[in-house]
């Protein structure tokens, strides 16, 4: 039921690339979520929404912090920043992604023997 | 904690959540317009874009929760509403927990106050009562306490043990106290050195009798009671120190104790030092009973063993005189069995209570056998409700919590007002205040027992939550939505757990009505019992006491108490009055010695049976209405002459020459130096300790003799009870005239124990009472509950067969056999219910026998009577709702669809 598209993540890449793209440079949500989507290229199919629960649970963890603001666009909107704790959660998590991944590729490399 | 933090900003949190998907929603929007997209469809592309905005909001939020408390909270919630949208459902649901709740905590408590709560000593468990048996003593077996200790026994004990701390011995009795007001009879308690020591309570005022205190002709000091200081002396320190009158005697008060204290459970009023004449002792005179502490860490066998160990030193140590052999007592095996002290004070009490407490356990599963019903048919409304809610995804454990939570809020209300029930019914037990009932000042509401409160409220609540919440909140819960709530008819398996319940009422209010009925049949055999005097509402009784300071000549008491009765004779309306030196069972402490027959041989001619004595006047057995079998009665001129005469009773005269007329003219005495004594009369038995004891073996003496003490002078028993035969027994004028009769004789001689003999009969049958009103009340309860209860369930089923009952009708049904049809349906569950509960009972009514009198535990006739009612008045509760099956119109019934 939670998040269905989420899955074709797997669970914490959400918080991850939100966690790298806040590293840049603080943003709010819509922004966060237009950023993804450019990057990503439309690769990844991410419903805008599913940006605020794991925003909640960074929050929660206080691996973000937020802050009403007014935007470029003269909006009052909410900046996410990235907390000190976030920064070394983002370099832990992405060191452990890229682990995965290796073991992952290795596993799919066509054979050569 | 930011717990705490975050519970209070949680409200803000959603805000800015909200604020945030809606800002970034219009963000989108004005995005796409200025991309060129007209207004409508770009909300809708923002929306699409976006996904579930609800549902987003709500992940967002979940974030944020204690989950599981909140839905906790929720369905709390939840349940308060729908409670209180049905409150005819709520009253009568939570009415029944309550009183079934309530009725089991009252019991609880006095359960507790009086089997549970250790007694009121400090390290209470070391107290032991110095119990013991003579199985080889002759007579001494109808003993129901055993075989007491002499004073030369306490002094071995004393003077000997390795086991015990400290040890004492001590006895009630009554004395009077002059110079106050009015000449008062006080209860006073006697203990030796050592009684206080091991119940080691400090007095509230002064100090404790010492064992200089002990010494014979010496100083003469007593204690008094909280209560009676309080009452006397306006609770005045400076009491000590001053000197009362205590039985013609000025003794020196040395201490008050405290509020509450009482001697193992006697109440009393002034407490006396024995003073034991240690020169004077002998084996004999088995009078006391004995208390003590026992060393931490020693055992009750071992203790046991000491005292065994001590008997042998008691017979080298002391004699019975010259001639006598001191270990004669070998052959009486006396058997050391200490008891704690509290089962001492507990008595037979203790299965009267489990009894009690079962029965009202066994209400309590009928009131929750009800409301589990009303919950059951209420729930079967809710089907829909359910369905939906399983359909939209509820799991199924969530839904059982939810039908859980609310059968445990109706507990737990349920227990709150049956704590309020409780306390009422405490305080109505301590107002109406059972005799018999020991400790009873100590029942209270307390910490355990209103523990015990919450956990049945809780237990109740699981229990009947469970039978509706696994039934229809379960796998198949979701059938409903495709029968819609029309089902045809009632299937089989929607009726099984009524059907359940119904046998289970039934079974168990056969059994409380079964135990109630016993008691019931118990208390009418006891009431034809002839007691051994008549027409007890007019046959006043009181006590009055001579005491050797206020007139030493013992012929002079003798005429004092013979001009008494003169008096009492002669106030109006007074038929005869008469001496005894206790009437039945009035409880003082009786006189059993060896009696021996002139015709017949006793081994070793030490000892022969112990026979009950007493000393009856002239005229007290016309007084008493009691039979004469045989022979005359004692004339008062034998009695002046000391003439050696005595009367036996009639299963006395039976059992030594095999009828009453052949004891006539028999010869007995209690000790070779005592004359021989002729029978001259028969009297019929007596119930001395009550109804339900066997009357016991007497021997009836005259008031005045020689060789009453074992001297060859004339004495007379000083405390004699006189008993009045008035029509006006009872009444406060009458009793103002008896008063001034006695005081006219001697103005110093105070009245005690002044009851009719109906008051005494019924106080030795509270027991049996207590017990039945207690068992009567619990098979009421039952019998009305398990009524409403199948009342209940036949009027559901036959409105949820209306259809069927109108398609039967249309086919060409007789509506008798409608009827019979849902009668038949009820009869069988109710005849299953009854055998289950015939089988049950025949069990537990065994758990009562004590309890029983003249009366089988397995009563056939109790049981098949109470089986037969019990069928009747179930057919009567059916047929009123059944009857509605056969009016049923079957046009409406049918149309109704």
């Amino acid at each position: 039921m939670k998040n269905s598209e989420q899955r074709d993540l797997f669970p914490g890449a959400l918080e991850m690339m939100i966690l790298r793209t806040l590293k840049r440079q603080p943003l709010h949500g819509y922004a966060l979520a237009q950023h993804i989507k450019r990057t990503s290229q439309d690769l990844l199919q991410i419903e805008e929404g599913s940006l605020y629960p794991a925003l909640q649970r960074l929050l929660r963890e206080e691996l973000v912090k937020a802050e009403w603001g007014i935007s470029a666009t003269n909006r009052r909107v909410r900046i996410y920043k990235l907390t000190a704790a976030g920064a070394k959660h983002l370099q832990q998590e992405v060191s452990r992604f890229e682990r995965m991944l290796e073991g992952i590729t290795r596993v799919l490399a066509p054979e050569e023997s | 904690m930011n717990l705490f933090r975050r519970l209070f900003s949680r409200k803000r949190l959603y805000n800015d959540l909200s604020d945030e998907i809606r800002e970034h929603l219009e963000e989108k929007v004005e995005e796409l317009v200025t991309g060129g997209m007209l207004r409508k469809e770009a909300e809708h592309a923002a929306r699409r874009e976006f996904g579930n905005v609800m549902l987003t909001e709500e992940d967002g939020r979940d974030v944020w929760r204690w989950a599981s408390v909140e839905d906790f909270v929720i369905d709390v919630r939840f349940s308060l509403r729908t409670l209180r949208h049905n409150p005819m459902f709520t009253a009568v649901a939570l009415l029944t927990i309550a009183i079934g709740i309530g009725a089991n905590t009252a019991a609880f408590s006095v359960v507790n106050s009086v089997l549970l709560k250790p007694l009121n000593y400090p390290n209470a468990e070391q107290l032991v009562s110095l119990h013991q048996i003579a199985p080889g003593a002759p007579g001494l077996a109808d003993f129901e306490s055993g075989l007491h200790l002499s004073p030369s026994m306490y002094f071995t004990y004393a003077e000997h043990n390795r086991t015990f701390q400290s040890l004492g011995v001590w006895d009630t009795g009554t004395a009077s106290v002059t110079g106050l007001a009015e000449p008062e009879q006080v209860r006073t308690v006697e203990v030796s050195d050592g009684v206080l020591q091991a119940l080691d309570v400090q007095p509230a005022v002064g100090r404790w009798l010492s064992e200089a205190d002990q010494v014979p002709r010496g100083p003469q000091r007593v204690m008094l009671s909280y209560g009676y200081w309080q009452r006397r002396f306006g609770r005045d320190r400076s009491v000590v120190g001053r000197n009362i009158t205590v039985d013609a005697r000025p003794r020196e008060v040395v201490g008050v104790m405290p509020k509450g204290f009482r001697l193992v459970d006697t109440e009393f009023d002034v407490m006396v030092p024995l003073a034991f004449e240690r020169g004077k002792l002998i084996l004999a005179g088995f009078g006391y009973n004995g208390i003590a502490r026992i060393k931490p860490g020693v055992t009750i066998a071992e203790a046991n063993a000491d005292l065994t160990r001590m008997l042998s030193v008691w017979m080298d140590s002391w004699t019975n005189g010259p001639g006598t052999n001191p270990h004669f007592y070998e052959t009486w095996k006396i058997t050391p069995m200490i008891r704690p002290l509290k089962r001492e004070v507990i008595g037979n009490i203790s299965d009267v209570l489990w009894v009690v407490m079962g029965t009202i356990g066994l209400v309590m599963l009928i009131a929750c056998a009800n409301v589990t019903n009303l919950l059951l048919v209420r729930i079967e409304a809710r089907r829909q409700e359910l369905a939906v809610r399983a359909a939209l995804g509820a799991s199924w454990g969530r839904m059982v919590r939810a039908l859980l939570v609310e059968s445990v809020i109706l507990g737990l209300m349920g227990g709150v007002l049956g704590a309020a029930f409780a306390y009422g019914g405490v305080r109505l037990l301590l107002a109406i205040g059972p005799a018999n009932l020991p400790r009873l000042s100590e029942i209270s509401l307390d910490a355990r027992t209103l523990g015990f409160t919450v956990l049945l409220a809780l237990l109740s609540g699981l229990l009947l939550g469970l039978i509706p919440a696994l039934k229809y909140a379960g796998p198949q819960a979701s059938f409903a939505l495709r029968s819609g709530g029309r089902a045809a008819s009632a299937s089989r398996e929607r009726h099984r757990a009524r059907s359940i319940l119904v046998v289970g009422q039934v079974a168990m209010a056969l059994v409380l009505l079964v135990s109630a009925v016993l008691m019931i049949r118990t208390f009418q055999v006891l009431r034809t019992v002839d007691p051994g005097f008549t027409d007890a509402r007019h046959l006043q009784v009181m006590r009055i006491s001579i005491p050797g300071a206020l007139v030493p000549e013992p012929e002079q008491v003798m005429r004092i108490q013979n001009e008494i009765l003169e008096k009492l004779a002669a106030i109006p309306g007074v038929k005869s009055a008469g001496l005894v030196s206790e009437m039945p069972m009035e409880g003082f402490d009786s006189d059993w010695d060896c009696i021996f027959a002139q015709d017949k041989t006793y081994q070793d001619n030490v000892m022969a049976p112990l026979r009950l004595y007493k000393y009856i006047s002239p005229g007290f057995l016309q007084t008493a209405g009691t039979r004469l079998i045989a022979g005359r009665e004692f004339t008062w001129s034998e009695v002046y002459g000391l003439r050696p005469v005595v009367m036996i009773s009639e299963n006395l005269a039976r059992e030594t020459w095999g009828t009453p007329s052949a004891a006539l003219g028999k010869q007995l005495r209690e000790f070779p130096s005592m004359p021989w004594h002729e029978v001259i009369g028969v009297i019929e038995d007596v119930r001395e300790k009550g109804v339900q004891e066997k009357a016991p073996e007497i021997v009836y003496w005259p008031p005045m003799m020689n060789y009453l003490f074992g001297r060859n002078t004339a004495d007379t028993i000083r405390t004699e009870t006189f008993a009045i035969r008035s029509e006006r027994a009872g009444a406060e004028g009458f009793l103002n005239e008896a008063r001034q009769a006695v005081w006219s004789v001697n103005s110093n001689l105070p009245l005690a124990s002044v009851r009719t003999m109906q008051e005494v009969y019924d106080a030795s049958l509270a027991r049996t009472s207590f017990t039945l009103t207690m068992l009567g009340i619990a098979g009421a309860m039952a019998l009305s509950l398990g009524l409403i209860g199948i009342y209940g369930v036949v009027s559901y089923s036959v409105s949820q067969r209306h259809r069927e009952f109108g398609i039967r009708l249309a086919l060409g049904a007789q509506s008798g056999a409608v009827l019979q049809m849902v009668l038949r349906q009820v009869a069988a569950l109710v005849f299953v219910g009854v055998v289950i509960g015939i089988g049950t009972a025949l069990g537990l009514t065994r758990l009562m026998r004590s309890l029983l009198f003249g009366v089988s535990a397995h009563d056939p006739m109790t049981f098949a009577s109470v089986a037969a009612a019990l069928i009747c008045v179930a057919l009567l509760a059916s047929y009123l709702p059944a009857r509605r099956a056969m009016r049923v119109d079957p046009m409406v019934a049918l149309r109704y669809e």
